[in-house]
Parts: C-alpha cells; sequence; structure tokens
C-alpha cells in the first residue's frame, strides 16, 4: 500500500517536472517574450543570486515578520474575543450579529483607514495583518464554545465552577479543533495581507521586492520572489497542520 | 419578538451615536475619522454623483467575469479530477505547488504583462478562484451516490452525457455553494488588487479619498464596501436556498 502511494507521489512530481519544461520550452522558443516570462533556469538562478547576495533572505524574513507578528496577535486577542462572546449569552444575542454583518466585509479596504491612522508605517501592516486574521479565528472560537458537548456545561453548573474555570477547562480544550483551523485560514489572509502592505507601504519584505522587481522589468527576479512566496504560503500551511496534528493527539486517543 | 430583533442592532446603534456625540462635542477635525453624519452626508453625495455607482460597477465587473473565468475552469478540472483519479492523482504535486502561491503576489507579473486596468484584475481574481471551485467541485463529484454511477454505466451513456445528465446535475448543490464561496473571494481579490495597485473601482476610490484627506468620503466608501460585500453574500444565501433548498444543506456541512 505504502509502495503504491510513492509510486504515485513519483509520478506526479514527473507530471510536474514535466510542466516545467514545457515552461523551459515556451522561454527557450521565445514563445511569450523574455521580459514577461523568464525560463525556469533563469528564474532559479535569481533565486539563488537573491540568497547568496543577501538581498532575498532578509526580504523574506521581514514578509514572514509582518505575517508572524500579525497572526499571533489575532491569534490571542481573535480567541479571547471569542471566547468572551461565546461563553455569555448576552454577548452572542448583542454583539455576534454585528460581527456576522461586518465578516463579509473585503478586510482589504481597512487599509487606507489603517493608513489614515498611522501612516505608511510597521505599526500600519501590524494592525491591518491583525485586522484581517483575526475574523477566521473569533468566528471560528465562538462556533467551537457553540458546539461543546451540552452535557459538560451541566456538568460545570453541578460543579459550581466559576466561568473562567468553565473557559479554561471545558470550553477552550473542546473547541481547540475549530480554534486552529480558524488559525489555518487566517494564515493565508495575513500572507496576503502582508504582501499587500508591503507593496503600498514599501516595508522591507517579498511583496516590496516583487513589486521593484516588476517595476523595471527584471522578469528573473520577480518570478524568484513569486515563487519564495509560493514556498512560504507552503511551508507555514504545512508547519501548521503538523501542529494542529501534534497538539490534537490527545483528543483522538480518547476515542 | 420585535424587542429580540431589535437586540442585535443596540450596539452598532448606541457606537454610532456615542461617535456622533463625541464628534460634535470634540470638534473633531481629523484626516482619520468623520461624525456618522458626515459619512452618511458623504454616501449620499458621492451615489448622487455616480462616482460610487460607476466604481462599484467597475469592481463588480472585474470581479464577475473574473470569477466566470475562474469558477470554470476550476470546475471543469475539478469535474475532472473527481471523474478521473488517475488524472487527479498524477496532477497533485503541480497543483499543490501553485495553489500556495498567494493570489496577490501574481499582482507584478500580471501588472507587467497587462498593465493597469481591467484585464489584469480580472486574470488575479480568476486564479484566486479556481481553487475554491476546484477542490470543492472535486469533493462534490467524489460525493455523489455511487449508485447513480452505476446507473449511468448501466444505461451506457457516453462520458459527455454522464457528466451533463448525471454529474452536473447530482453535485449542482454542493458546487453552488463552492461558486458562493469563491464569489466573495473574487470581490475580496477584486477590492485588494484595487487598493494596491490598480486605479479603478472602489478600492481606488477609497484610496483617493484618503489622500485627498477626505475622512468622510473614504469612511462612505468602507461602509458601501461593507454593504456590497453583505449584500452579495445575502443573495447569494437566498439564491441557494431558492434553487437548492434541503438539498443545498446536506452540503454545508461537508
Amino acid at each position: 500500500m505504502n509502495r503504491a502511494i510513492t509510486l504515485w507521489r513519483l509520478a506526479s512530481l514527473a507530471v510536474a517536472a514535466g510542466f516545467i519544461a514545457l515552461w523551459q520550452l515556451i522561454a527557450d522558443l521565445k514563445l511569450v517574450s523574455p521580459v514577461f516570462l523568464p525560463g525556469p533556469d533563469r528564474a532559479w538562478a535569481a533565486l539563488l543570486r537573491g540568497f547568496s547576495s543577501g538581498g532575498l533572505s532578509s526580504k523574506l524574513i521581514g514578509t514572514l515578520e509582518h505575517m508572524a507578528y500579525g497572526w499571533l496577535t489575532a491569534s490571542i486577542v481573535g480567541v479571547a474575543i471569542g471566547a468572551m462572546i461565546g461563553s455569555s449569552r448576552a454577548m452572542r444575542t448583542y454583539v455576534a450579529p454585528s460581527l456576522e454583518f461586518l465578516r463579509p466585509l473585503p478586510v482589504s479596504a481597512i487599509i487606507p483607514v489603517a493608513i489614515a491612522m498611522l501612516g505608511l508605517t510597521q505599526g500600519m501592516a501590524l494592525f491591518v495583518i491583525a485586522f484581517g486574521a483575526i475574523w477566521p479565528i473569533i468566528l471560528a472560537t465562538i462556533h467551537g464554545f457553540a458546539a461543546v458537548e451540552p452535557r459538560l456545561y451541566e456538568m460545570t453548573r453541578s460543579l459550581q465552577m466559576s466561568r473562567l474555570a468553565v473557559i479554561f477547562k471545558i470550553a477552550l480544550p473542546s473547541a481547540s479543533p475549530d480554534i486552529l483551523a480558524g488559525m489555518r485560514l487566517s494564515l493565508t489572509v495575513a500572507l496576503i495581507l502582508s504582501v499587500v502592505c508591503e507593496i503600498l507601504a514599501g516595508l522591507d519584505g517579498l511583496g516590496h521586492w516583487v513589486l521593484l522587481s516588476a517595476r523595471s522589468f527584471r522578469s528573473a527576479d520577480l518570478f524568484a520572489g513569486v515563487i519564495l512566496l509560493g514556498i512560504t504560503g507552503y511551508a507555514t500551511s504545512l508547519a501548521m497542520a503538523v501542529a494542529e496534528h501534534r497538539l490534537l493527539k490527545w483528543q483522538r486517543a480518547g476515542h | 419578538m420585535t424587542i429580540d430583533r431589535i437586540k442585535p442592532l443596540l450596539l452598532p446603534l448606541t457606537a454610532l451615536v456615542a461617535l456622533e456625540a463625541w464628534a460634535r462635542a470634540a470638534h473633531l477635525q481629523s484626516d482619520s475619522l468623520a461624525p456618522p453624519s458626515a459619512i452618511v452626508a458623504a454616501l449620499i453625495g458621492a451615489l448622487a454623483d455616480c462616482s460610487i455607482p460607476s466604481a462599484t460597477r467597475d469592481t463588480l465587473f472585474s470581479a464577475f467575469a473574473g470569477l466566470a473565468i475562474g469558477g470554470i475552469v476550476g470546475l471543469a478540472l475539478g469535474i475532472a479530477f473527481g471523474i478521473f483519479e488517475v488524472l487527479d492523482r498524477l496532477m497533485e504535486v503541480t497543483v499543490e505547488a501553485i495553489r500556495p502561491i498567494p493570489s496577490i503576489a501574481l499582482l507584478p507579473i500580471a501588472l507587467i504583462a497587462l498593465g493597469f486596468g481591467y484585464r489584469m484584475e480580472i486574470v488575479i481574481v480568476a486564479f484566486a478562484c479556481i481553487w475554491p471551485m476546484l477542490i470543492l467541485s472535486r469533493a462534490a463529484v467524489r460525493g455523489i451516490e455511487p449508485r447513480l454511477t452505476e446507473v449511468s454505466r448501466a444505461l451506457r451513456l457516453p462520458p459527455a452525457q454522464r457528466v451533463w445528465k448525471i454529474i452536473i446535475p447530482a453535485a449542482l448543490p454542493r458546487i453552488f455553494i463552492a461558486f458562493r464561496l469563491s464569489a466573495g473571494i473574487a470581490l475580496i481579490v477584486a477590492v485588494t488588487v484595487e487598493i494596491a495597485i490598480n486605479p479603478l473601482g472602489l478600492g481606488a476610490g477609497i484610496m483617493m479619498a484618503q489622500q485627498a484627506l477626505r475622512p468622510d468620503l473614504m469612511l462612505a466608501y468602507l461602509v458601501w464596501i461593507g454593504v456590497i460585500g453583505y449584500g452579495l453574500n445575502v443573495l447569494l444565501i437566498i439564491a441557494q436556498h431558492r434553487l437548492f433548498g434541503r438539498a443545498a444543506l446536506s452540503g454545508d456541512s461537508a
């Protein structure tokens, strides 16, 4: 069985390699102007050159920092707000509908407001990323709190546990799969908003790198940046999946 | 009953009244905030002079054109991957390599290849819409009642008819949910592209209002974008219930 999976993987890798070869062929035959489309060889060379001459790694770190700070802030504040709303009936009737109304708002629309308040600064980027990434986490936490087995809540009442104890001992652990799923969603949002903020505010990061490369028509550098952004997206969501798997091990063990 | 309906409105109304009172008491002079009354006035003004309606048209046009292209490509791939598992397995690495690229990272590529304007925005929106459509419609096709597939085999339907008569109708409720989610994404991506770089539509409008130091107009745009996002979502949910009723609910949980 395992061997079959490895074989399929290899076949799938071969198909991907085929597509890269096709890309190389298109670039070599100059079917698309090399100004727009560098071959994979040139993009790869640009990627290595960018790292060896130092520019690209600091940009990558810049983007990762924006993402991480905004996302962590959103996670902490989002779980706190979600727990507050989810654990109180009054908050659910008064506050939750307003959140439902705000949810479909394209979060990037907050960027001009943030620029007007905070200027083109790191603080603006942090605010925008955290604001955008917080929604999936808040909603997931509320949902997780609502889906807790009712008998557990009955038990806390008969034990006369305090509200804080109920949140930390019962609600948060049973809502953790929902919360982690929300955090994974907001990771993607955080990456996108990091790139947008870097493009707009000229902050040190991959967004700035790809924009500058595009402006000066250095398409190989541009593709190197886009490839790196793809790798970042893939690596962060993979890391999150692994963390989710580890953190939720106890839950599967119980059943 | 009526009191229950008012409750959710209480918080936003109080916030608005408080903001208005504070702005008047403090004689607010700001580049980033405006009293709600000024925002409403700016919104009515911009609606009347057609700047917001025409910006809305530009944004929605780009979002829907991108949604149509990306949706059809994603749907076709999703159905193909759903029917032919071999194809799905062979394309796995390729799809997993392209999918995590944030749609907005394509912006500079689209910019040098297509320049400013509708086309560049439509391409980026289309790219963003392919993935949810592909993954959800693939799952929808996989989730089809196996007996239906057996029926089509027993009837010896040719492949094209099998897709058209069995697979698409059976998977349609869940495909519509994928469409609804993609429509939301299309609007978000369109506005984001406009805010980041593209000088058209609502996103460019809100950026111009900010740069012109018109907080009232900027916040009016923000409110309007919120209304559009909310309205689109509500419309699609109503359409989903009207068209599919209970059938669509079964897919929501999946």
